[in-house]
């Protein structure tokens, strides 16, 4: 007899024998110890699946291990793909600004295509990329920053469904299209603009110059503000929709108007989702290429001035000179763009530094 | 520094569901009024119904007429955040600002108010962290979050931030309901002593708590879900926890119901 006998069950067994066919009463219970019952599906037995019977040996091969090294390897694969970006920047770029017969650092034009003297220096072309990316994050931060106040706590909530679609329905305009629409169509009202800007504000260093106006930062800052727009506005609103409606009542409470319960509760809760979404925009905007490239007048100027003909920036250069760029020339484009990188590090740290500072405050609100 | 409510067929709604009917109460000031009855029966709506608060959600409104020392509150020229400088309230949960400090939770409606000078500010939060009895607890860290001190220090903090504005009535939505025993023995202390400078009204669901703090008692009910919430009896607190006049009163009071 194979049943197991325990001291004290002898007469249980005996009972249970003279009551059913024994063998198959015990088949039944060894297949119960042998597979997880819950994992047998419609086959076999059901048990209760808190178990009964022996615990089932760990498996070794499950789809739990087998997700978490396919998670892991996606890890890791981020992780290769920046160190491989980084070592093929260095080793195209370094060979390129050993070649450079002026400072890379300093020197304001760019020919590095020049086979006995090539002279090129990023100063110029960093100095747009950050300038106009700011002008278009003055210009579109305040706006976007509206339209998500709106929609999040202002507008009827049919009506802020339907804008909010039209607003992410912009982010996914192509860049190319609002460079075009930048290039053909925004400029002649940017001209008239700057001239107006000029006659009354000229005493601002901005807008000093007295032309010729038209492919100017100016222009290429308000289609980068376009498109900024949606991203800043989309994750704001959101951000400003997580505020908890018991603080937003706290506020009511206390007698505040909507707009003082906004400055109250909902800004102060979201400024660091603010902040990231602004910064979003920002590198959003100083990686912008083919939009600038139509836009900026292009040059190697640096001023205060933003109407006046000119402007570049580092990604818009790059789309415009590599194609007749020699093997000089494209090593001191990645080069460039090794600085482009580190520009965007540099702002991503000081955000997150900005957040951290708040770190207190903003984790107990979570 | 208190007033006496009134209430004549306060009905509320949200958008087409009636959730009270035709409440009418007088609170008398400098008294603690305590709302109790079965969940949904409309006793927070009424609540607030009496600072305007109910009419914040999308599609709530409120008829009937409220008077506050018998100026009507819903009258077309009132200004709402008068009303709700008027009359206080502090929630079920509490929610202090979770960006602001401790100090700065207290001042907010008077800074809403326009007092920026900061011996004026520095008076009126220590006169409310006192009076909220949370003053020797917090007054060496009033630059710290509000929103790290306990569960029963933050709901002081709130009604602190209430006080500070020195309103005419405090309205309390069970205040206790997120505490453990002892910080409600703290609030409910705290409710005695304020009654002798304000009118306050407080809902719960604790009756204990109602025979405990409170002076008049009002109990509403609903008949069945998707009914109207009503006033089922006002009387003293005493009156209605020994002789309720009501049968309903007796049943729920006793626990028969509800």
């Amino acid at each position: 007899m194979s049943q197991p006998s325990f001291p004290g069950s002898a007469e249980a067994a005996s009972a249970a024998s003279a009551d059913s066919p024994n063998d198959l009463t015990v088949q039944d219970d060894t297949r119960a110890v042998d597979i997880p019952r819950h994992r047998s599906g419609g086959r076999g037995p059901v048990a209760p699946m808190g178990g009964g019977g022996a615990l089932p040996p760990k498996r070794r091969f499950g789809a739990e291990s087998v997700f978490r090294w396919f998670t892991t390897g996606a890890g890791t694969i981020v992780l290769v793909i920046i160190v491989a970006i980084a070592i093929f920047l260095i080793v195209k770029a370094v060979p390129a600004i050993k070649a450079d017969k002026a400072n890379f650092l300093t020197h304001f034009e760019w020919f590095p295509n020049d086979p006995t003297d090539p002279k090129f220096g990023i100063a110029s072309l960093a100095f747009g990329t950050v300038f106009s990316s700011a002008i278009a994050l003055v210009l579109a931060v305040p706006v976007a920053l509206g339209i998500a106040l709106c929609l999040s706590h202002y507008a009827h909530k049919r009506l802020a469904n339907g804008l909010g679609f039209l607003i992410d329905l912009l982010a996914a305009v192509p860049s190319i299209v609002f460079g075009l629409w930048g290039r053909d169509y925004l400029v002649d009202p940017v001209r008239q603009l700057s001239g107006w800007l000029h006659k009354y504000f000229g005493w601002i260093p901005l807008f000093g110059s007295d032309g010729p106006y038209g492919k100017s930062i100016l222009l290429g800052s308000l289609v980068l503000a376009i498109m900024v727009l949606p991203i800043v506005t989309s994750l704001s609103r959101e951000v400003f929709r997580q505020t908890p409606g018991m603080n937003e009542e706290a506020a009511l409470a206390l007698g505040a108007t909507k707009w003082e319960m906004i400055r109250m509760a909902v800004i102060p809760y979201g400024r660091p989702g603010l902040i990231a979404s602004v910064m979003l925009g920002l590198g959003r905007a100083l990686g912008e290429t083919i939009a600038l490239a139509l836009t900026l007048g292009g040059g190697w100027a640096v001023g205060s001035d933003i109407i006046h003909d000119g402007g570049n920036s580092i990604a818009a250069n790059i789309a415009n000179g590599f194609g007749e760029a020699n093997d000089i020339g494209r090593g001191a484009l990645i080069a460039s763009g090794l600085v482009l990188f580190a520009i965007t590090l540099i702002v991503n740290m000081i955000a997150r530094a900005i957040v951290y500072r708040r770190r207190e405050f903003i984790g107990s609100a979570v | 520094m208190a007033k006496r409510i009134e209430a004549v067929g306060v009905t509320a709604y949200y958008g087409a569901f009636k959730a009270i009917d035709g409440i009418s109460m007088v609170i008398e000031p400098k008294s603690v009024t305590a709302l109790i009855g079965p969940s949904g029966c409309g006793k927070s709506t009424f609540l607030r119904s009496i600072n305007r608060m109910h009419e914040v959600l999308p599609g709530a409104r409120v008829e009937g007429k409220l008077t506050i020392d018998s100026q009507d509150i819903y009258a077309r020229d009132v200004d709402v955040t008068a009303v709700r400088r008027t009359i206080g309230m502090v929630f079920q949960r509490p929610n202090p600002f979770p960006t602001m400090s401790i100090y700065d939770n207290v001042v907010a409606g008077l800074r809403l108010g326009g007092v920026r000078r900061k011996s004026l500010l520095d008076d009126a939060c220590e006169k409310a962290l006192r009076a909220a009895n949370l003053w020797n607890e917090v007054h060496t860290r009033l630059n710290r979050p509000g929103a790290g001190l306990s569960g029963g220090q933050q709901q002081r903090l709130c009604i602190a931030r209430a006080i500070a504005v020195e309103p005419q009535v405090v309205l309390m939505d069970e205040p206790c309901s997120a505490l453990d025993p002892i910080s409600t023995l703290a609030i409910e202390d705290l409710i005695s002593e304020l009654k002798n400078q304000y009118t306050i009204i407080i809902v719960t669901h604790n009756m204990q708590q109602a025979a405990r703090v409170s002076d008049r008692t009002a109990f509403f009910s609903i008949d069945k879900t998707g009914d109207p919430g009503r006033l089922i009896e006002y009387a003293e607190t005493a009156k209605i926890f020994t002789n309720p006049s009501v049968k309903k009163t007796e049943d729920y009071i006793t626990g028969r119901f509800g």
